[in-house]
C-alpha cells in the first residue's frame, strides 16, 4: 500500500495505491490521522483510482476517517472509485455519510 | 482440467496473511475460467472470513488459520477454519453492523459482505475451539 498526500487549499488529499484491507487498513488509518492533524485540514478526500482491492475493513476505516473530520467541522468525499470497489461501498451504504465524486475538480468544487 | 479439485493451506493468523489467503484461493479457482467478477466476489468472501479468524478468532494472538478450497464442475466451495475462541452466537454475530470489537474501527459487515459475495454461507461455531465458515458459490451464472 502505497499512501501519498497533498494539500489543496484546506483539503487534504489522500491518494492511495493497492489494496485496502485490515493490515493496510492500520497503516492509512495512522498516516491520515496524522497527516490531517500536521497541516491543519479541514477536509479530506480519497483518491480511489488506484485502489485495486477492499474489503469491509476499509468501510470501517472510512466511518472512523468521517468521524474525525466531521468533529473538525470539515466534510470527507471519495473520488475515481473504481466500479468493483463500488460495490461494498454501497452495500454498506456509506453514501449517506460521504459522497463519491467522479473527479478531483467535481469534488473540490462540492467541498468547497 | 479434472472435474474435482482442491487445495488447502495452513498459515499463522498474521494480518499481512489476508492478502496471501485471496490471492492463493483466487489463483486455485482461476482453473475453471472465472470472470473477473467472480474473482473479486471470492477474494472479498475470503478476505472477510480470513480477517474474522485473525481479529475474533485468535484476537490477534498467534494461531493457525487453514483455508481448504475444492471444486466440482462449476461449484466452488472454501473453508477457513481457526481454533480460536469461537462464537458465543453465531446469529448475532451474523447480524448486519455487529461489532465486539468497538475500537478497532469495525464496520461490523463481513458477514454481510460473505453473504452478498457467495451463494452459500455456513457458521459453525463452538466456545473455546473455534470456528469453521463454509461457504459456496456456483460459477457461470
Amino acid at each position: 500500500m502505497q499512501i501519498e498526500f497533498y494539500m489543496l487549499d484546506s483539503t487534504l488529499i489522500v491518494a492511495l495505491t493497492g489494496e485496502i484491507d485490515h493490515h493496510t487498513c492500520v497503516a492509512i488509518r495512522e498516516a491520515v490521522d496524522k497527516t490531517y492533524q500536521k497541516k491543519r485540514a479541514k477536509n479530506l478526500l480519497f483518491d480511489f483510482e488506484k485502489v485495486t482491492f477492499m474489503d469491509s475493513s476499509g468501510i470501517g476505516m472510512l466511518m472512523g476517517r468521517y468521524r474525525v473530520v466531521a468533529i473538525g467541522g470539515g466534510k470527507i468525499g471519495l473520488y475515481n472509485v473504481p466500479k468493483d470497489i463500488e460495490k461494498v461501498l454501497k452495500m454498506a451504504n456509506i453514501y449517506k455519510l460521504m459522497k463519491a465524486y467522479s473527479n478531483k475538480q467535481e469534488a473540490l468544487k462540492e467541498l468547497a | 482440467m479434472p472435474k474435482k479439485n482442491e487445495i488447502q493451506i495452513q498459515f499463522l493468523s498474521h494480518s499481512i496473511n489476508e492478502a496471501f489467503a485471496r490471492v492463493s484461493i483466487s489463483a486455485f479457482v482461476a482453473q475453471l475460467d472465472p470472470t473477473v467478477e467472480e474473482i473479486y466476489d471470492i477474494k472479498m468472501a475470503v478476505s472477510e472470513a480470513v480477517t474474522n479468524a485473525i481479529i475474533h478468532g485468535y484476537e490477534n494472538k498467534e494461531g493457525i488459520v487453514t483455508v481448504k478450497c475444492s471444486y466440482e464442475d462449476k461449484w466452488v466451495e472454501i473453508e477457513i477454519i481457526d481454533e480460536g475462541k469461537g462464537i458465543n452466537s453465531v446469529e448475532e454475530a451474523m447480524t448486519p453492523l455487529y461489532t465486539t470489537s468497538l475500537e478497532e474501527e469495525r464496520a461490523g459487515l463481513g458477514f454481510t459482505v460473505m453473504q452478498e459475495m457467495m451463494d452459500e454461507v455456513e457458521v459453525c461455531s463452538h466456545p473455546g475451539l473455534g470456528t469453521t465458515v463454509k461457504m459456496k458459490k456456483s460459477l457461470g451464472k
